[in-house]
């Protein structure tokens, strides 16, 4: 068995990281949910200059490592005069990256519905973003939560980035805990345990949604 | 109902999962340290058959251990030690195969058995003691403050609760400005070339780490540089794995003959440009 005394010992410093990592999760949570429509809407309209700039901006995100881009927040920005701390680069880099895989989620989503549903949106008298918002997203939304939930899981892991740019996540505690205890194996045991805490009941829940809407519709 | 029973299911496999990789880590150290009590010299007898001395050395240090991004070599102060240890211990100077280590990583590569031992500016303290063997100290450092030129921060004395001070992982120098400055906030990275990194980037206003390392790195960047007298002692030792007695005594051998014939002197004035004050 692991160690307990590990956990027990260096509970306060696992919780303070555990916190952050929520704190991380949820605000890139909703901002890549947020950006990630806006993008998928983009590479659906008929407008060609947001067309072109949906698709650049998910071929060029999705395609470079996560740590770059959070890199790039980090220590790139003071050469434009800027400065983000290690949490607001690693927090805004990790919105930026998932936005890209969410925004090709929900754009799958709004293709497999139906295109005789738009027509008949728009010839009920609907404007475009009417038609949108009332009658293609909310049937799209039920074909994208598994892989939207998918990404959350993602993000979930891929906010232990934060420790290479002391953005004080899960990750950075735990490097701490582990300078200190030199329990190498059983401090990260612990670590995975508290992303458990957060990924399992991500999956669960995205499960009990999915039934649930295939229910009412 | 089914899908509560798969759930609970999944809970137990992963408790399992645990439990096993809990197992797996403590029968591991049980082994291994049995082995090496029973027979002191039997590592040095291994390290013979090999043929060659495996050494952790820091790939990211100036002075002591640096990985030239052009020709793929690693020199430094560290790694001329690992060779001379290697001309005392097989006879033979170039019997030697470097393996990267970070602070953090250092300790679990030596208990997992990785390197024979690590040579990685690591300071001797109580602490690691009870980790891992030390040699004697072969190289006399202390830790200082590394600030872009101009900076109000003169030295030790002008750190304060609201300095930003940058750190690598697992090193000591925490600790350390904690004491000092009791408030003071530390960001820490996964190596010093980062944490520099963080410096030019302002993301803190001093470098902290010993005054070796400090002095590599402006040298690097001539707009950085080392204020203050050394607020610490810091003496480096070769750290190899608990009980290895054997191999301490064979390192201490090697460090005594190279201080009696001036070999330790040209190499430390090689690499830090001066004579050593304190042998």
């Amino acid at each position: 068995m692991p160690d307990f005394s590990i956990l027990t010992e260096y509970f306060p410093v696992y919780l303070e990281g555990f916190l952050n990592t929520i704190l991380v999760s949820v605000i890139a949570l909703i901002g890549s949910f947020v950006l990630g429509t806006i993008i998928a809407v983009f590479r659906i309209t008929t407008i060609k200059p947001l067309q072109w700039f949906g698709t650049a901006y998910v071929e060029f995100i999705r395609n470079i490592p996560l740590l770059i881009i959070v890199w790039f927040f980090f220590y790139g920005l003071h050469t434009f005069g800027a400065r983000m701390d290690g949490f607001q680069a690693g927090t805004l880099g990790l919105t930026v990256y998932t936005s890209a895989f969410i925004a090709e989620a929900i754009r799958a989503g709004i293709l497999s519905v139906p295109k005789g549903q738009m027509e008949a949106a728009r010839s009920s008298g609907m404007t475009y973003i009417q038609s949108m918002l009332h009658v293609i997203l909310p049937q799209a939304i039920k074909l994208v939560i598994p892989p939207l939930s998918n990404q959350f899981i993602n993000l979930i892991k891929n906010s232990s980035v934060l420790t290479v740019i002391s953005g004080l996540d899960l990750m950075y505690f735990s490097d701490k805990v582990n300078g200190d205890s030199y329990a190498t194996v059983d401090t990260y045991i612990f670590t995975g345990m508290f992303y458990l805490i957060l990924t399992i009941p991500m999956s669960y829940g995205s499960h009990v949604l999915e039934r649930r809407l295939a229910k009412s519709s | 109902m089914s899908n509560k029973k798969r759930f609970s299911l999944l809970l137990v496999c992963m408790m399992a999962l645990v439990a096993v990789l809990g197992a797996c880590s403590t029968t591991t150290t049980n082994t291994s340290g049995g082995s090496a009590e029973s027979n002191a010299s039997a590592q040095i007898d291994q390290i013979k058959q090999r043929g060659k001395l495996i050494v952790g050395v820091k790939y990211d240090t100036k002075l002591f251990g640096l990985k030239d991004p052009g020709s793929g070599k690693v020199e430094g102060f560290d790694v001329d030690m690992a060779h001379a240890l290697a001309k005392s211990i097989l006879g033979d100077e170039s019997k030697v195969e470097l393996k990267e280590v970070t602070s953090k990583t250092r300790i679990p590569m030596l208990n997992n058995g990785d390197v024979d031992m690590v040579i990685a500016t690591m300071t001797i303290t109580d602490e690691r003691k009870k980790e891992v063997d030390f040699s004697d100290v072969y190289f006399q450092a202390g830790q200082s403050l590394l600030v872009k030129k101009g900076s109000p921060i003169k030295g030790i004395e002008d750190v304060t609760a609201d300095t930003t001070i940058l750190a690598a992982k697992g090193a000591t120098s925490i600790d350390n400005i904690e004491e000092k400055v009791p408030d003071v906030k530390v960001l820490e990275f996964d190596n010093y070339q980062d944490a520099f990194n963080a410096l030019k980037a302002g993301q803190g206003e001093a470098l902290t780490t010993d005054d070796a390392i400090l002095y590599g790195m402006a040298a690097q960047d001539p707009n950085y540089e080392v204020v203050g007298k050394p607020f610490t002692d810091e003496p480096y030792g070769i750290a190899v794995k608990k009980g290895q007695t054997g191999l301490v005594e064979a390192i201490n051998k090697g460090l005594a003959d190279m201080k009696a014939d001036g070999s330790y002197d040209e190499m430390y004035k090689k690499w830090i440009g001066k004579a050593p004050e304190n042998k």
